[in-house]
């Protein structure tokens, strides 16, 4: 292998060596126990303080509003059972989306099992909710509305500032799962009225293992982890000092040059996307071509499947991702791919390719140069298409 | 995830015997695509052995690789001993499949003896 291009950046980033020496400090010489009392201890709680400092300031939120998780899974578990849990007496009533991570699925359907009743919103075929769909779902006893920032698969963002003025209206808690979100498009918890946000620093060059949910003050939330006194006491558990700073040093950095980013990414991005529909035919886009992620492609090619393109990108020294069944571990296509209306053959046959800062126009060009023979090939082997 | 063997990657970037028959005496269609996976091989018998076979797929690494694999398998093989052929023994000469994979060996076989009933079928027709 000659080349290694990574176009993966939605499933993890690469961790940015400034990120890493933050780190370094506390896996060697500062060990001490943030509780502690002696030097090593308060040198280490500073150090987490900084940390939430950071990500407050980043996400326009308070200090004491950061908490600190395990990742976003944990964050969006957290969230959701949380809120359901302190507030079942005012109502068992959730809304969320069909296109949300299964973080967010799975625990709703968890729920359910406990007498919540969860409704799960349709997309539209560009992947966006409408709007008057969630004003008709709310009820009496609604006490929460999930909605995801933007979607880990296709990249459309949801209109969350209008979600936010109806949740606030009607007076009922409003999480998002940000986790694709954070670092590539600006976020204002103020403004944009979010009660709740997950966030996972692996996704904007932090750490692996490490996130946080944002809980605005007043969000009437159950702890998380039962124990000491760290995260305030909603999270107990002695801290992962060195990705928690890894954490707040990571969105610092993220969050500094966003316009610049996304205005460079969004060049890349629809430029790829206008080529790849140019040079291979039956090529359809997912998603919204506007509203969506600056790095995020994601394409169908009818009458393949995608775990085979991977392997032949992987070839190529290319790394990308599917919802195909095979690489999406069950028998069915990405239920993503479903709500937006796809048909199960072609939705087996999506790739999504997610970009970064560090992508470039020669590596687009690469792209564009073995993807379309991958695809030409694999058709001729395909039963679903009439071959000359 | 879990890695493919190198025969199994070997099948799939080199597969053997792609391809349709025109003038098949037997073809044999299974899968579907809500699963992901649809095979077919196309046979053409002479005095009830295999002389020749080739398949289309649309599916992952394994639908290709065990497909591939099946064709060398029962080529040259009579049909009775082609339909001893199991799922278990085109996995087993592709060194093992990841165990969310073993459904991709059992379409191989099936579409082996989807094609052999059409044979059949087709056969009892003309009696």
């Amino acid at each position: 292998m000659n080349r290694i291009i990574y176009l993966d950046n939605a499933a993890t980033t690469r961790l940015n060596p400034k990120v890493l020496d933050s780190m370094l400090p506390y896996l060697k010489e500062s060990y001490g126990n943030p509780s502690s009392i002696h030097f090593l201890g308060r040198e280490n709680k500073k150090a987490i303080d900084k940390a939430r400092e950071q990500v407050a300031k980043s996400l326009n939120a308070q200090f004491n509003e950061i908490f600190f998780t395990g990742g976003g899974s944990e964050s969006d578990n957290w969230a959701i059972k949380g809120v359901a849990f302190a507030n079942e007496s005012k109502g068992k009533h959730i809304i969320t989306t069909n296109i949300e991570h299964h973080a967010v699925l799975h625990t709703c359907k968890y729920l359910e099992k406990y007498g919540f009743e969860i409704t799960y919103l349709p997309v539209k075929s560009n992947g966006i909710i409408d709007i008057e769909d969630l004003k008709k779902a709310i009820r009496e006893d609604t006490i929460l509305i999930s909605v995801m920032f933007a979607n880990n698969e296709i990249g459309t963002i949801q209109p969350i500032k209008e979600i936010g003025e109806i949740a606030r209206e009607k007076g009922i808690y409003f999480h998002t799962d940000a986790v694709q979100a954070i670092g590539h498009i600006p976020i204002d918890v103020k403004e944009l009225n979010i009660d709740l946000l997950s966030l996972s620093a692996h996704k904007f060059n932090g750490p692996k293992g490490v996130g946080v949910l944002y809980i605005k003050s007043g969000v009437n939330i159950l702890s998380m982890i039962h124990g000491g006194g760290q995260e305030r006491g909603k999270r107990a558990g002695t801290e992962n000092v060195a990705g928690i700073v890894g954490l707040g040093e990571a969105i610092e950095i993220a969050t500094k040059d966003i316009e610049k980013k996304s205005k460079y990414l969004i060049t890349l991005r629809d430029r790829t996307i206008k080529e790849l529909i140019n040079r291979i035919p039956d090529t359809i886009l997912n998603g919204d071509p506007k509203k969506r992620l600056p790095g995020n492609i994601n394409v169908c090619f009818k009458y393949i499947e995608g775990e085979s393109i991977l392997l032949m990108l992987d070839m190529k020294g290319l790394a990308a991702s599917s919802g195909s069944a095979c690489t999406s571990g069950s028998l069915k296509p990405s239920h993503v791919l479903l709500a937006i209306g796809l048909p199960h053959e072609i939705a087996h046959g999506s790739l999504r390719l997610t970009l970064s800062e560090e992508t470039t126009d020669k590596d687009m060009e690469y792209l564009l140069e073995v993807l379309p023979p991958i695809v030409e090939n694999l058709r001729k082997m395909s039963p679903l298409i009439k071959n000359k | 995830m879990e890695e493919y063997s190198k025969k199994v990657m070997d099948h799939f970037f080199n597969p053997r015997n792609v391809g349709v028959i025109e003038d098949a005496d037997a073809i044999g269609e299974v899968g579907n695509p809500v699963c992901g996976d649809i095979m077919k091989m196309y046979l053409k018998i002479k005095d009830n052995v295999i002389t020749e076979i080739k398949f289309q797929t649309f599916g992952c690494g394994a639908a290709v690789a065990t497909s591939s694999m099946v064709t060398e398998m029962v080529k040259g093989k009579t049909l009775e001993q082609a339909l001893e052929i199991t799922n278990k023994n085109v996995a087993e000469a592709l060194d093992g499949l990841p165990p969310i994979k073993m459904h991709c060996s059992n379409l191989a076989e099936s579409a082996i003896k989807a094609a052999i009933d059409d044979y059949r079928k087709k056969n009892d027709h003309r009696k």
